[in-house]
């Protein structure tokens, strides 16, 4: 019976500040405690042994470890717990480690309040209760949202280990950012080399639905056990009958006359298109904002597209398709947007033919981009280049005060391929630090260096047009000088932004966003594939700009949480969940729209709600809104937290 | 063996809870047989010091309604106790504050203020001002002192049991002279009434609750066959104890809220606060600007009057702060 307690000292993370043994004292005074003891390191083999022989002995009714974060080892006591034949849940930790020791000097005060922390840890703990946790079957699929190299990754790994995968792309093709650029750093392989395999190998794949030109309509549903609203577009065209030969778009009226989103404006296609020319699936697709049939309703006497397919492809009857499918887990891969410099007016960036975005530019070296590959810009092979570094990163005017992490060498792999095309250019990089990181990075920064790219500190803070030429501004931090050199071409280091929609698919999902915007990992070092929601993964540009190793990288980690979750064929749910006092709810209904899970259940024949275990995530918006304060969450009931908060305020 | 004694008695009160007990019609009789009514102010003739005279703990049970809002209030109260041995408070300005407790919205300088200068009807050129000492012929009167602040009765005195509504509805008096009667009272400080609330009693018909802006039960088109909060029309059944068979919403008008909190709710009205600003506008809460949302939130009226009509002295927030 009883609280039985334990202090760490963490080494001397809490025993410098924190003097243990009198909280020991202290604690060993509170009538609830049956024992009380303290150990340099509480989470290490010996001390998860004294707390299991003390159960043993002493039987208490529950345990409060005094300690770190509960984030870091309430897991693993609760381990503690179990192996000791005690209910994982009869465990309380008070955080003397972040909550005191480390934010605090006077050591004194600091006891003071460790005492205090512990005692309200023993006020809870007296009053916590076994709990048990529920089991449910898992849905043997899974969803990939996005089809980068992320989504792409993660989608194979999945489906190689025997998975059936959803694979659904917002795009008429998979391929994402990779799919656009030439090279890529620092090794200089063939983007299109490595992807375009992986691409094929996903349309092959007998375990891969992929469902392209599709979003993602609604989700519901809980690990395990999600429900899936796809949404098909429509594109016009049959995927059956087509066979690419692209006669189409040669014919189409509006042919070379829209712009090319693929290469970020600087071509031309038509009404009818394939991104380029390796897309996965290779199929065309009828762009509904801009094809005659579909906005007038007419194209001239009958649609060109249409006389000139000899498969007979063209449907403009097609509608759009939703689909509902049932998968076990979710890989969030939804990739990123760039920067758009018009944020920045002193770039001029859209007044100024001979400044281009760090996209832009990848397009002007892909063989299969606007100009074939080679370094041309509006017809004239420049001959002097800058780059300006840290375009819309660390740069909190326009509100993303992070740094981006491809910039700085994706302009080292630009310059070096200017180099490449015209070894006599003259090529500038204008930064304010290079962040060479990665492996083999410093190297190659280096070796573009020697190849005669000059780096230049100091930012670029104006930029003019003068006799036909670009002219960049600013000061060189380094030699404590003001510089304003006219150039042929002035290439943006555009940042990495989420989505713009990545709020609403936020919410959709039921996972948080950082405060920049990029999807909510569940802990930034420990859980970084994780989310929130269980059974729901991140993976690539989604989580955080990132290069693309560490893209894959964590792809096929977020595949192997996914593997992981449904090789087990079920899952257990922590029982943190709300609960009902029927003899207390007056059915009011007033929980169940507010509940973001849709785990309410109104029982009519009673006129009680009922909440569903599997469910309920334990947020407990219903809890707070319920007035007749019928519903309390299991573990964090009223009664345990106003004893915790009356065991601080006694003190 | 004489019969056992009990008293009635009004403080701070309107006179409906006195009403509520002569409603009990031939009913009271039943009580004059079993109880001898030591003091009675509003119904038979005795003076403070009939009770003054009597030992402590000889009255059995004293039904006291009323909050305390002045001194002589708080003195009664104090002497009843002293000589009862189960006081229960009757109605809600006993349970909780009561109506008469929004006066903890203002000052006891502000409300004689209005009360004897600025209402319209004040009348009062010179300016006279209630005093608590009075000198007439050569006699001095003392006067009770209105209380800086209005209280409920546990404030001052411990109680024993709680007799909830404004006034207390029929079913509840019975049900609780009835317990007295038959010796069968639960644990001291429950509050003498059913467990569940209004909505429980209430026979609306309730659907998933969204409610975009508050609404006037006076506007037209307001259904009364379905719960009225699901209309907009804020209404504290939820956040009601019940006991009263949802009077009030059974003639369409919202409930008030005078059966004060039920047993798991530490507090009634922020309670129905956080309920309330959770459901205004959660249909569109995604898309909702922040400007919207203040909006919807205005379109609730007066919410001190209506969330905490008949607790504030006994709510968290008590009274407004001032320098008394
Ligand atoms: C100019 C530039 C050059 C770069 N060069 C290199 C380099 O050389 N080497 C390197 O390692 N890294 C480079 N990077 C970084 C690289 O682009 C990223 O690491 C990589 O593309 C991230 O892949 P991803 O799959 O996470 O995202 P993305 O490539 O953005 O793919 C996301 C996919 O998800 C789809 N999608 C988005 N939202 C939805 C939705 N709601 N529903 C369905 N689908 C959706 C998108 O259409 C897209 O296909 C560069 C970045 C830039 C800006
Ligand atoms: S209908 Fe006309 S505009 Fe549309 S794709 Fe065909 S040819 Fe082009
Ligand atoms: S705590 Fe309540 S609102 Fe939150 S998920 Fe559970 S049932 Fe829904
Ligand atoms: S809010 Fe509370 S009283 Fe109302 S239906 Fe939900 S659980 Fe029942
Ligand atoms: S009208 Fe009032 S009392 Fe009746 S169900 Fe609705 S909220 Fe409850």
């Amino acid at each position: 019976m009883g609280v039985a307690v334990y202090i760490c000292h963490c080494g001397v993370n809490i025993a410098k500040t924190v003097d243990v043994k009198k909280v020991v004292e202290e604690i060993e005074k509170m009538p609830e405690v049956t024992i009380c003891r303290d150990y340099q390191y509480m989470c290490s083999d010996p001390g998860q042994e004294l707390v299991k022989k003390d159960i043993n002995k002493y039987q208490p009714s529950s345990v409060v470890i005094a300690a770190c974060s509960p984030r870091m080892h309430y897991p693993t006591f609760q381990g503690t717990l179990k192996e000791a034949k005690m209910n994982p849940y009869c465990l309380e930790m008070a955080n003397i480690r972040e909550q005191c020791s480390w934010v605090h000097e006077d050591k004194e005060r600091a006891t003071e309040k460790a005492i205090s922390l512990v005692k309200s840890a023993v006020a809870k703990a007296a009053l916590l209760e076994p709990l048990i946790e529920n089991e449910v079957p898992v849905t043997p699929a899974a969803l990939v949202i996005g089809g980068g190299i992320a989504g792409i990754q993660s989608a194979l790994d999945i489906a190689e280990a025997g998975y059936k995968v959803y694979l659904v792309e917002r795009e008429p093709s998979i391929g994402g950012h990779m799919a656009q650029f030439d090279k890529t750093f620092p090794t200089l392989d063939c983007a299109a080399c490595i992807l375009t395999p992986k691409m094929v190998d996903v349309a092959r794949h007998p375990n891969i639905e992929l469902r392209a030109y599709s979003e993602v309509e609604d989700i519901s549903g809980y690990i395990g056990n999600f429900k899936v609203k796809i949404r098909k577009k429509p594109r016009y065209v049959s995927e059956e009958h087509c066979v690419a030969c692209g006669d189409c778009a040669t014919e189409c009226r509006l042919a070379d006359r829209i712009p090319n989103e693929f290469d970020h404006n600087l071509s031309k296609r038509s009404a009818i298109y394939v991104p380029f020319p390796q897309a996965v699936p290779l199929k065309y697709t009828i762009d509904p904002d801009r094809c005659l049939m579909i906005t007038r309703g007419k194209c001239g006497k009958s649609p060109k597209c249409v006389d000139a397919c000899s498969a007979n492809a063209i449907d403009f009857e097609q509608k759009e398709e939703v689909e509902e499918v049932e998968v076990g887990t979710i890989v969030v891969a939804t990739g990123y947007s760039e920067f758009d410099p018009a944020q920045k007016p002193e770039l001029h960036f859209n007044d100024l033919g001979n400044v281009l975005t760090g996209l832009q530019f990848e397009r002007i070296f892909a063989p299969n981009g606007p100009t074939s590959g080679e370094l041309v810009i509006n017809g004239k092979v420049p001959k002097k280049i800058a780059f300006a570094s840290c375009t819309g990163s660390r740069d909190k005017r326009v509100g993303n005060p992070y740094c981006s992490r491809v910039c700085c060498m994706y302009i080292a792999k630009q310059a070096h391929l200017v180099k490449e095309h015209i070894p006599d250019a003259d090529v500038s990089v204008y930064y304010c630090d290079v962040r060479a990181f990665g492996k083999g990075y410093e190297e190659f920064y280096e070796r573009v260096q020697k190849e005669g790219v000059h780096y230049r500190r100091g930012l670029i803070s104006e930029v003019y047009e003068e006799d036909g030429r670009v002219h960049v501004r600013g000061e060189d931090s380094l030699m404590a000088e003001p510089f304003d050199e006219g150039v042929d071409l002035l290439v943006l280091g555009t940042g990495i932004i989420p989505n713009a929609d990545s709020n609403e698919m936020g919410q959709l999902l039921h996972i948080s966003n950082s405060s920049d915007g990029f999807y909510l990992e569940a802990h930034p070092k420990l859980r970084p594939v994780d989310t929130v929601t269980d059974g729901i993964f991140l993976a690539g540009c989604a989580q955080g700009p990132k290069d693309i190793p560490d893209t894959v990288a964590q792809a096929g980690a977020a595949a192997a949480h996914v593997i992981d979750v449904l090789s087990k064929g079920k899952i257990t749910i922590e029982p943190y969940n709300a609960v009902v006092d029927t003899d207390l709810c007056g059915g009011c209904r007033i929980c169940e729209s507010l509940c973001p899970f849709d785990a309410h259940h109104f029982n009519e024949e009673k006129g009680v709600m009922e909440i569903n275990d599997t469910l309920c995530k334990g947020c407990g918006v219903c809890g707070a809104a319920c007035p007749a304060g019928a519903i309390s969450l299991n573990h964090f009931r009223d009664t345990q937290i106003f004893a915790q908060i009356g065991a601080v305020l006694n003190d | 063996m004489s019969k056992p004694k009990i008293a009635f008695y009004w403080a701070g009160s309107c006179g409906g809870c006195e009403v509520a007990v002569v409603d009990l019609g031939e009913k009271i009789y039943d009580v004059v047989d079993a109880f001898d009514i030591v003091f009675w102010p509003v119904a038979i003739d005795t003076k403070y010091d009939d009770i003054r005279n009597l030992e402590d703990g000889e009255i059995e049970v004293c039904f006291f309604n009323g909050c305390i809002r002045n001194e002589e209030n708080e003195e009664i109260a104090r002497l009843l106790r002293q000589k009862s041995k189960v006081m229960i408070a009757f109605g809600s300005c006993s349970h909780l504050g009561g109506i008469p407790g929004l006066g903890n919205l203002s000052s006891r300088d502000e409300t004689l203020d209005y009360v004897y200068r600025k209402t319209p009807v004040s009348g009062n050129e010179g300016g006279t001002m209630p005093c608590t000492t009075c000198v007439k012929d050569g006699n001095t009167i003392d006067l009770p002192a209105l209380r800086t602040e209005v209280s409920a009765l546990n404030d001052v005195v411990d109680v024993d049991y709680y007799i909830p509504g404004c006034p207390p509805p029929l079913p509840v008096i019975e049900g609780a002279v009835a317990a007295l009667m038959n010796g069968e009272l639960p644990r001291k400080g429950a509050v003498l009434s059913t467990e569940k609330t209004v909505c429980d009693e209430c026979d609306k018909e309730k659907r998933k609750k969204m409610v975009g802006k508050a609404r006037r039960i006076y506007d037209d088109d307001v259904d009364p066959s379905r719960c009225l909060l699901e209309q907009g029309i804020p209404c504290m059944g939820p956040a009601t104890r019940g006991g009263c068979e949802a009077a009030c919403p059974s003639a369409n008008m919202p409930c008030t809220g005078c059966m004060g909190p039920p047993p798991a709710s530490q507090e009634q009205g922020s309670r129905m606060v956080t309920a309330i600003t959770s459901l205004i506008g959660v249909e569109n809460e995604r898309e909702a600007t922040a400007e919207e949302v203040a909006e919807a939130l205005a379109s609730l009226r007066d919410p001190v009057g209506f969330f905490y009509m008949y607790s504030l002295p006994t709510s968290f927030l008590k009274r407004r702060y001032n320098d008394e």
